[in-house]
């Protein structure tokens, strides 16, 4: 199946395992990736709130560039899914917005018909490639892992823009892939929260005790990892995460994989392939409970 | 139809003991919330009932003990507000039968809050929060005569409709996130308030307002998570009202705040390569006179190289960025 592959730019940046793991777990998948490398940043909500119209015209000419592939659109980062849904959600019913558009990227070469579906990857997986795809081809189960779905914001709310109204299941999708893959999905209020991320800047204390706050809660249930779709989630709850136990003054020590990852595991790829190896917090400790080494 | 309530009990004379079971500790930061008992009850009620009319009958004909509080019934007065299965809903206006997960639907005064008895939680953060931000209009001068008025566009009062409709419930406040760790955060409720005056045209401190709301506790304290749009009985969408009274904010000239350098950072870095830059937007954002600001950041810096996490450090461009760049100087504005 072919998708525009819409990696964003974290996972070409400060989170470049999530790159190789999604790549590799595509052939597997059935996906054939049509990289859209001419694609500009979302802005990540950031400039949508300074310049709708500026913004607009960004992500409509992404829009653009994979309704000329002719194929649904395929993100791997909540954030790059909520602003791109967002986009195509008010463009598809606002005409006008869309002239708006299209009067700007025309000369452009591209002209955007409000048509192409934004979708992540953890939605394609059950709406597009199917379970049975999935299942076929699992080599290696997680058995005895336990591990704490985290969604990000941006893949949830708003719930009308995303399609949730229609799609209520889509809010579960993390918890039954688990399951699916052999692990035991661990029940916490956190999943659904916020990790911080868009406040590190400017209240980098709140927001590190914001995601370790969660974090700590997955860990008193019983969790080994926590699982993310979104980068940006990964930044905060990996990257600041020592940073965050000094602010909770707790031990934490909680690994956090991409989506990617965790598939691939089941798909039988090495943890080096993975680049597990490649994370702030060490993985080793909930690899060896499935007998993996990093 | 029957169905199973759960009600968190608490009283601070803690005498619930024997008829209620002890829940788990409320997750943090809530951790230190005070315990709450959860003792279940059976009614039965229609298809259509509302959780309200569940408590109403356990009040009324079952244990006349249980402390709720409630007067409208139609999601107009904004007393009710509760936790509902670990969410802030109108009791009134959230059906039964959509809420009962694994055959029954439970309800407590939630942790976010001072809880006074059961299921009433003081509201006195709440409402200080609402008043710290003026909720009034101060009336620009010269007043107008005895036998005039303000005269303002339609369009202007439509724009304020949405924030007009708040009926001061607290379920959004009660649900924030940035409230949760962060409690002088003026919170959703009362920067949608915040907007309504700001964004009033006969309002004459607008200006004085937006200096207020970039500070500390303000507009930039929000995490942007979209809990208060999802919560809100109203459809107020504070959210949104925040980010508007952050444009504003900006274009009012309150650019010296972290939040401006950001978006500053943000654009210019999509603007020269299609993308952004990891290296430099956090540097930039912190302000690289801001000593102490960009010190705490060196830690967390380290430990990401030492993983191999270093964004390259020379920045590529994406291919056809040209394309980007007319789409800045066509629309940039500030960004340009």
């Amino acid at each position: 199946m072919k998708v525009a592959f819409y990696p964003g730019c974290v996972s070409k940046g400060a989170c470049p395992e999530l790159y190789v793991s999604a790549k590799a777990i595509a052939e597997p998948l059935g996906l054939q990736l049509e990289e859209l490398t001419e694609a500009p940043c979302t802005g990540a909500g950031v400039l949508s709130e300074q310049n709708p119209d500026l913004a607009d015209s960004l992500n409509g000419l992404t829009l653009a560039m994979a309704e000329e592939k002719g194929a649904d659109l395929m993100t791997i980062c909540s954030t790059c899914q909520g602003v791109l849904a967002g986009t195509s959600f008010h463009l598809a019913k606002d005409e006008q917005r869309r002239a708006k558009v299209n009067a700007t990227i025309g000369d452009q070469g591209f002209t955007y018909s409000g048509k192409t579906k934004v979708k992540h990857l953890l939605w394609m997986l059950f709406e597009d490639i199917g379970l049975d795809r999935i299942r076929a081809a699992i080599k290696y189960k997680l058995t005895g892992l336990k591990i704490a779905p985290f969604y990000g914001c941006y893949i949830l709310r708003p719930q009308e823009a995303l399609g949730l109204l229609e799609r209520p299941e889509r809010k579960t999708y993390l918890e039954q892939l688990i399951g699916l893959l052999g692990a035991e999905a661990v029940e916490y209020r956190g999943s659904t929260k916020c990790c911080g991320f868009p406040m590190l800047t400017f209240n980098r204390e709140k927001s590190l005790a914001m995601g370790g706050n969660h974090i700590m809660e997955a860990k008193e249930k019983g969790a080994d990892l926590l699982v993310t779709p979104c980068p940006l989630c990964h930044l905060n709850l990996d990257g600041q995460q020592p940073d965050a136990a000094r602010v909770l003054k707790k031990k934490i020590d909680v690994p956090i994989f991409h989506l990617p990852q965790l598939l691939g595991l089941a798909f039988g790829f090495t943890p080096a392939e993975l680049r597990l190896d490649h994370h702030v917090v060490p993985t080793r400790g909930a690899l060896e409970k499935v007998e993996l080494k990093v | 139809m029957q169905f199973t309530i759960e009600v968190g009990r608490y009283n601070p004379e803690g005498t619930y003991a024997a008829a209620a079971t002890p829940g788990e500790p409320y997750p943090p930061p809530w951790d230190k919330a005070p315990p709450r008992r959860y003792q279940s009850y059976s009614v039965d009620l229609p298809e259509h009932a509302v959780v309200l009319d569940a408590l109403i009958a356990i009040r009324e004909f079952q244990d006349d003990s249980v402390a709720v509080r409630c007067a409208c019934r139609s999601a107009i007065c904004g007393s009710c507000a509760m936790w509902i299965n670990g969410h802030a809903h109108l009791a009134c206006k959230s059906k039964l039968s959509e809420f009962t997960k694994n055959g029954k639907t439970r309800v407590e005064a939630p942790p976010s809050m001072p809880v006074i008895r059961d299921l009433i939680c003081d509201m006195a953060p709440f409402w200080e929060k609402h008043f710290n931000v003026k909720p009034w209009l101060e009336g620009k001068k010269p007043a107008p005569g005895p036998m005039e008025e303000y005269r303002v566009p339609n369009a202007a009062m439509e724009e304020l409709i949405q924030e007009v409709s708040c009926i001061s419930c607290g379920a959004c406040l009660m649900d924030c996130e940035s409230f949760a760790v962060n409690p002088e955060f003026l919170g959703p409720q009362a920067l949608a308030q915040a907007y309504r005056y700001a964004g009033d045209p006969r309002d004459a401190q607008t200006h004085e307002r937006l200096g207020e709301l970039s500070g500390p506790g303000g507009v930039w304290d929000c995490t942007h998570c979209y809990e208060c749009v999802t919560q809100c009985p109203k459809g107020v969408a504070p959210l949104e009202q925040i980010l508007k009274l952050r444009k504003m904010a900006v274009d009012d000239g309150y650019t010296q705040n972290a939040g401006t350098r950001h978006a500053d950072a943000f654009a210019e870095s999509v603007k020269h390569s299609g993308r952004l830059n990891e290296l430099t937007l956090l540097p930039k954002s912190v302000g690289f006179f801001n000593i102490v600001g960009q010190l705490q950041t060196l830690p967390s810096a380290f430990n990401m190289i030492r993983a191999g996490k270093l964004p390259p450090i020379v920045h590529k461009t994406i291919p056809g960025v040209k394309r980007i760049q007319t789409i800045f100087q066509r629309l940039g504005g500030r960004f340009k």
